[in-house]
């Protein structure tokens, strides 16, 4: 279960909804019991050599940087958000072949540059993404 | 002792551990000892053929081990070794 603070919320549809090429970036927070709290998110570039439009890669250094971050602040990193154009919320076989275990995985569904809908998964042990519960905080 | 930094995601398979301390001293033995010490590495680090998976790059300090002697590079005690998970998708390939 993933719990994210309202203002995040809004800064990652805000980072996501006016392009028209795959947003990507990085959320960070806190690990609890049962659940996880975004405290903070990261937008990266989008740095693929494919088509922008369809699909999205974090350079390595990006993802060294956050892992620096994450370690300077004391946060956890929780996963990674990308946004798909027209398309659902739902992981693609792309999405899953390059996932990791123990990591959240959010997408942002923007339809006609407005954003739709918000879904995070998570690969089970099988490494099928199963979906899990987004909370916004101020909605409890 | 060269130092490995664990990704977030694969640190719960190190006992939640992001730094781990090798004596190996060049890359292949390093992935060899640390899947070792840590057996559930393994199916996230190598492939099928027991070399470093497609979707992991090793960065050693600052370069990338492709840019480098492959997994033959050499590391020194004062060598921090970054494991990088792959951070890619989208829609369609």
């Amino acid at each position: 279960m993933l719990h994210i603070e309202p203002s995040i919320l809004r800064s990652l549809i805000a980072n996501v909804e006016p392009y028209p090429e795959e947003c990507c970036g990085f959320f960070l927070g806190h690990v609890g019991a049962t659940s996880c709290t975004i405290t903070k998110s990261m937008a990266m570039n989008n740095s693929t050599a494919g088509n922008k439009q369809t699909n999205f890669e974090i350079t390595s250094k990006d993802y060294l940087y956050t892992e620096s971050i994450a370690e300077e602040e004391n946060l956890a990193l929780l996963g990674v958000y990308h946004s798909h154009l027209n398309h659902p919320a739902v992981p693609s076989e792309v999405d899953r072949l390059a996932a990791m275990p123990n990591f959240s995985y959010i997408i942002i569904s923007v339809m006609d540059r407005k954003f739709d809908s918000i879904r995070s998964w998570q690969l089970d042990t099988h490494s099928q993404f199963q979906e899990e519960k987004i909370i916004i905080d101020s909605l409890i | 002792m060269a130092t490995v930094l664990i990704p977030t995601p694969l640190r719960k398979f190190t006992n939640h551990t992001s730094k781990v301390t090798v004596r190996s001293t060049k890359v292949s033995d390093v992935m060899m000892e640390l899947t070792a010490s840590f057996p559930d590495l393994t199916k996230h680090l190598m492939d099928a053929d027991g070399k470093t998976a497609s979707f992991i790059n090793i960065f050693v300090d600052q370069d990338d081990i492709r840019n480098l002697n492959q997994e033959q590079t050499e590391v020194t005690a004062k060598t921090v070794i970054s494991i990088v998970p792959a951070i890619a998708g989208g829609v369609q390939k």
